[in-house]
């Protein structure tokens, strides 16, 4: 009996998994399709490619892309482990549930919700739309997951080493740069990459908040997206899906790696007499 | 004199409109100094300093005021306002006339079209219908594999939760996308059914709701399967060897322990795909037919193609309201376990 169960949990992760992955590899496999027409198959070519090295406007909407979610992820993790510290360490503050309604709303709002808000207080205020806006709006969004992602891992952290620290002397602000934020130096990482997707993938948040003079790589591909399917957006999508896998793996094979020596560590230091 | 001039803050000094046009957070700054909220905060930093343990609490709690609540209530006021072909293109609510009066109008009228027009009322009750139904064909799908995962040998969990976690890390633009050239017509799904004669001629997928609906289910698959899978993986095998020891059949036993006792992945699950879909824009506008009414999308062609923003602002305060309920009890539920 048991071995039937586990044949059904096979299948079922087998059929899973092929729903899951089919869509991206047919899309990879058809960006080497050397015909323009996105169903025949004409042979394995590179040809998109290298088209699309040649695509200006293609290239400055991904340099644009590529800045804002830089600047913005990294902003994004100094303001969510600020956030994620009042969440986890300030006990009971006035606003307490009025900031961590705050922190968790833009998790689940929808996109266009957020959107239209940000640009009704941009075009209120005057400014002019453009790269700023946009980074402003990411910043915003990405650091309530920054905060949440740090916040789990603060909560776990053993507090009494850094209430040792402080009874030895050492300063609030120090013992968090000393003691707590090597300890949850993982998450921060997990955060930041977090908020550079989630900035990379943005359709409609920066559709709203844009101005005429900044394209984000995302509206770039809906806009030709909208005309039809192209090999230069299935060579687009591979190469972002590439970037993307290679990150998560890397990051995921380097946090293990920590995480292995870390338990040495401990073993060692409990073996130790 | 030269000491003091060095202590205050050169940004003033500099013209402003280069500094905004230069971007960057100096400009930010320079712009801000414009609002007095702002000014009297940076004022009173610089008088009285400001203590790490200060600065931690006002600078997130700041930024998400300016920036996430005070949006709302803009949104809130040009709701109430009337349309007006002039720049920005909404009434303003307080008024000055002939410099005298203080006039101060509240306009319900988008509030009744949203009401009296069926246009927008369907869309509501059919993003409440797909999101739904999504949330349970995502369920039908997700528990299936969460469960292998569960029970999957312990060497292969992390690498099956990776490859859970992987694809929603990927473009949800080219996952959307990537449907397309799978469903339409002359798609990939058309030509391996026809050609196994399945089928005579092509199904018409793409650009109805059948889309919509493997749209959804597909781009929140993970968000159902990681809490189901976090809830499923701490259960303790022997609760179920112990009912079919008493006499269960695997299939009872099922249903009378794991499903209960699962019941926190599964609410989480629901609410982590269902919240989100109600107001998904992109699946409906590039999977769904001109016909697929869902509230995201007729917000996003009132603002954009009809350029209405008072009443795009009274679709998006209505979808907040029908929206709050759902996320009050979404945030309780991530407050209690936040590792789901």
């Amino acid at each position: 009996m048991n071995k039937r169960m586990s044949w059904f949990n096979l299948g079922s992760l087998v059929a899973g998994f092929g729903f899951l992955y089919a869509p991206i590899v047919i899309l990879i496999i058809y960006s080497f399709n050397d015909s323009r027409l996105v169903t025949v198959w004409g042979g394995f070519s590179t040809r998109w490619y290298s088209e699309l090295l040649q695509n200006e406007s293609i290239l400055d909407a991904a340099w644009v892309t590529l800045r804002v979610a830089f600047l913005s992820s990294t902003v994004a993790v100094v303001l969510g482990t600020m956030a994620a510290l009042l969440l986890a360490r300030f006990g009971r503050f006035p606003g307490r549930t009025l900031f961590s309604g705050m922190i968790y709303a833009p998790l689940v709002m929808p996109d266009v919700i957020i959107g239209l808000s940000l640009l009704l207080m941009f075009v209120a205020l005057a400014w002019d739309r453009g790269f700023m806006t946009i980074t402003l709006a990411h910043i915003t969004f990405s650091m309530c997951y920054v905060a949440v992602v740090v916040q789990s891992r603060l909560i776990s952290v053993d507090q009494s080493i850094e209430e040792a620290a402080m009874d030895l002397g050492c300063p609030p602000g120090r013992t968090f740069f000393v003691i707590t934020l090597p300890i949850i130096a993982p998450a921060l990482v997990s955060g930041w990459l977090l908020s550079f997707t989630l900035s990379l993938d943005d359709l409609v948040i920066a559709s709203f908040v844009s101005g005429p003079g900044a394209t984000t790589l995302p509206m770039k591909i809906y806009s030709q997206v909208r005309l039809g399917v192209t090999p230069e957006i299935n060579a687009v999508s591979t190469i972002l899906v590439g970037i993307v896998a290679t990150g998560v793996l890397a990051a995921s094979l380097i946090s293990r790696r920590q995480e292995m020596t870390r338990r040495q560590d401990e073993q060692l230091a409990a073996a130790a007499p | 004199m030269a000491t003091i001039e060095e202590q205050t803050p050169r940004v003033e000094f500099v013209s402003g409109e280069r500094i905004a046009r230069s971007g960057g957070f100096t400009g930010l700054h320079a712009r801000l100094l414009h609002y007095w909220p702002y000014r009297w905060s940076v004022a009173w930093v610089q008088r009285r300093g400001l203590s790490p343990r200060a600065a931690v609490i006002l600078v997130p709690f700041g930024w998400l005021l300016l920036f996430f609540l005070a949006p709302f209530l803009i949104v809130l006021k040009i709701s109430f306002s009337e349309i007006r072909m002039a720049i920005p293109p909404y009434a303003p609510l307080v008024e000055l006339v002939d410099g005298i009066y203080l006039t101060i109008t509240l306009n319900i009228e988008n509030y009744q079209l949203l009401w009296e027009d069926s246009l927008y009322w369907r869309s509501y009750v059919n993003s409440l219908w797909i999101a739904a139904t999504s949330t349970l064909l995502a369920l039908l799908i997700g528990y299936p594999i969460a469960y292998g995962m569960a029970r999957a040998p312990r060497q292969w969990r992390s690498m099956l939760l990776m490859m859970v976690i992987l694809p929603f890390w990927t473009s949800f633009l080219i996952r959307v996308y990537a449907w397309i050239g799978i469903l339409k017509q002359e798609g990939l799904l058309n030509l391996v059914l026809m050609h196994l004669g399945l089928i005579s001629e092509p199904l018409e997928i793409l650009y109805t709701d059948i889309a919509v609906y493997v749209g959804i289910v597909y781009s929140y698959l993970p968000f159902m399967v990681l809490p189901l899978y976090a809830n499923l993986e701490k259960m303790d095998p022997d609760l179920l060897e112990s009912a079919q020891d008493l006499g269960c059949t695997p299939l009872k036993a099922f249903w009378v322990v794991t499903m209960p006792l699962s019941l926190p992945g599964i609410v989480a699950g629901c609410f982590l795909v269902f919240i989100p879909a109600v107001g998904e824009f992109v699946i409906p506008d590039l999977l769904g037919g001109a016909d697929t009414l869902m509230i995201g999308k007729t917000l996003w062609t009132e603002f954009f193609a009809n350029r209405d923003w008072p009443l795009s602002s009274a679709v998006a305060v209505v979808l907040l309201t029908l929206l709050i309920v759902p996320i009050v009890i979404f945030q309780k539920i991530q407050e209690k376990n936040p590792d789901l």
